[in-house]
């Protein structure tokens, strides 16, 4: 299989025998990308799965948000998104009373959440309820570019799976390019080596296995 | 002009030699470096972000924001550092072309944030200017219809010549500098400054949009080779 790279404006297929999917446009009877991607058939839907740029929010996306702000009622969540996110307290996992909304989370705290909702405008909604949202309170956090999280996922969790094998670390991907890592120094210094190689070097193949190698396993 | 060749030995429809290298920066959400002829140009994109002040947000696209700065050492004489007439005017014009492409309707409330910097300035800095921050708005993994690209004609001594150096920019006639979008051929920008006559514009034009084609094959060929680097490892 050869990954093809396209570009904004290239013609990737016909209108006739295909369907415009993510990335993508159609003008006239020729479907083109819209973005720089790998471009992917699936079924009867082109899409191009970017290689680059901001994090674009979808509901049900797992993300880890820190609290801009506390209001009487709701908390304002930055999930790395063009646009904040709000956290109502019926959607929190506690029972908080009107104006007490500080005594659960502050600014500055960071939090698991699911979105929930998004409209047109891109009013963002997030959701506490459920796992494997929580507050956190130890470990750390580092940011990776929020198109190469798929690759530090990998296909059914197995890089994940790599990466929490041979370091022995608690990890947890945000779609919004927030890793939560916890663990004993040593090995957490090497997993952030081993997400950054994954994060330089994602359009490439082979990589499971030099990530292995660089694990030690 | 001597024997059908320009003073730095070109033909009337050649263009100087660019070298354009994509993602830079690594703070910016994507970036340009574009060297054409004597001009040294850097683009950064950030976003799309949150707009702000609030009421600038427009709630049905986003909006472009380019900002271009010449360095205070960029031409002979020092140049006053800040935003100038001329500085304001083409900030404004290459917003606007770049708008034309951009699927802006997709982030709204946000702001698409455009810097170009002229690190070295030879004549056609806006044309440079614009075909870098395209190639970094590609970076950046902005949506586009089509990669904008830019190239000015102009008249020297009588004759229509492609991508005026700067002598030729003071001495000649006239000075005609284009963006386009490649694969519609759609024109983005279009300023002119001295004159020409209406045939003349013609194949001033022409021989732009021919120019412009070429840049945008090494625009792409630039983008290609950041992201195809470690394909070969």
């Amino acid at each position: 299989m050869i990954r093809k790279i396209v570009l904004p404006g290239t013609v990737i297929g016909d209108a006739k025998d295909k369907l415009p999917g993510k990335g993508t446009f159609k003008e006239g009877d020729k479907i083109y990308s819209s973005r720089l991607g790998i471009l992917e058939e699936k079924g009867k839907y082109l899409n191009v799965i970017p290689l680059s740029g901001v994090y674009d929010p979808s509901v049900g996306d797992t993300v880890i948000g820190v609290v801009e702000e506390v209001y009487k009622n709701a908390w304002i969540i930055d999930i790395n998104a063009p646009y904040p996110a709000l956290l109502s307290p019926e959607e929190s996992p506690w029972k908080v009373e009107y104006g007490e909304t500080s005594k659960y989370l502050k600014t500055g705290d960071v939090i698991i959440a699911i979105v929930s909702y998004i409209n047109e405008a891109k009013n963002i909604e997030v959701s506490m309820k459920g796992r494997p949202c929580r507050k956190i309170d130890d470990g750390i956090i580092i940011e990776v570019q929020p198109s190469k999280v798929p690759r530090i996922i990998g296909k059914n969790a197995s890089m994940l799976n790599i990466l929490k094998k041979h370091t022995g670390c608690w990890i947890s991907v945000g779609q919004n390019g927030r890793i939560w890592i916890k663990g004993e120094d040593e090995k957490v210094n090497l997993l952030i080596k081993a997400i950054r190689k994954i994060e330089k070097e994602a359009h490439t193949f082979g990589l499971t296995e030099r990530i292995i190698k660089m694990l030690g396993g | 002009m001597k024997d059908g060749l320009r003073i730095d030995g070109r033909k009337p429809d050649e263009l100087r030699k660019i070298k354009i290298e994509a993602g830079v920066l690594y703070r910016a959400d994507g970036s340009c470096y574009l060297e054409w002829g004597g001009n040294k140009i850097m683009a950064a994109v950030y976003g799309p972000r949150e707009a702000l002040p609030r009421h600038i947000q427009d709630p049905t696209k986003a909006l472009v924001n380019a900002r271009y700065n010449m360095a205070s050492f960029s031409v002979e004489e020092r140049k006053r550092p800040g935003p100038d007439r001329r500085s304001t005017e083409i900030s404004k014009v290459t917003s606007e072309a770049l708008e034309n492409v951009i699927f802006t309707e997709l982030f709204p409330r946000a702001t698409i944030d455009v810097c170009i910097e002229v690190l070295d300035a030879e004549a056609g800095t806006r044309c440079a200017g614009i075909t870098a921050a395209a190639v970094a708005l590609a970076d950046a993994g902005i949506p586009m219809r089509d990669i904008p690209v830019a190239c000015a004609a102009g008249k020297v001594d009588g004759m229509v010549v492609l991508d005026l150096t700067s002598e030729e920019d003071k001495e000649g006639e006239a000075d005609l500098p284009i963006a386009i979008a490649p694969r519609t051929e759609e024109i983005l920008l279009m300023q002119m400054d001295g004159h020409l006559t209406y045939q003349e514009f013609e194949e001033a034009l022409e021989l732009a949009i021919k120019g412009c084609k070429q840049i945008a094959k090494l625009q792409k060929e630039a983008l290609m080779k950041k992201y195809e680097s470690f394909e070969e490892e």
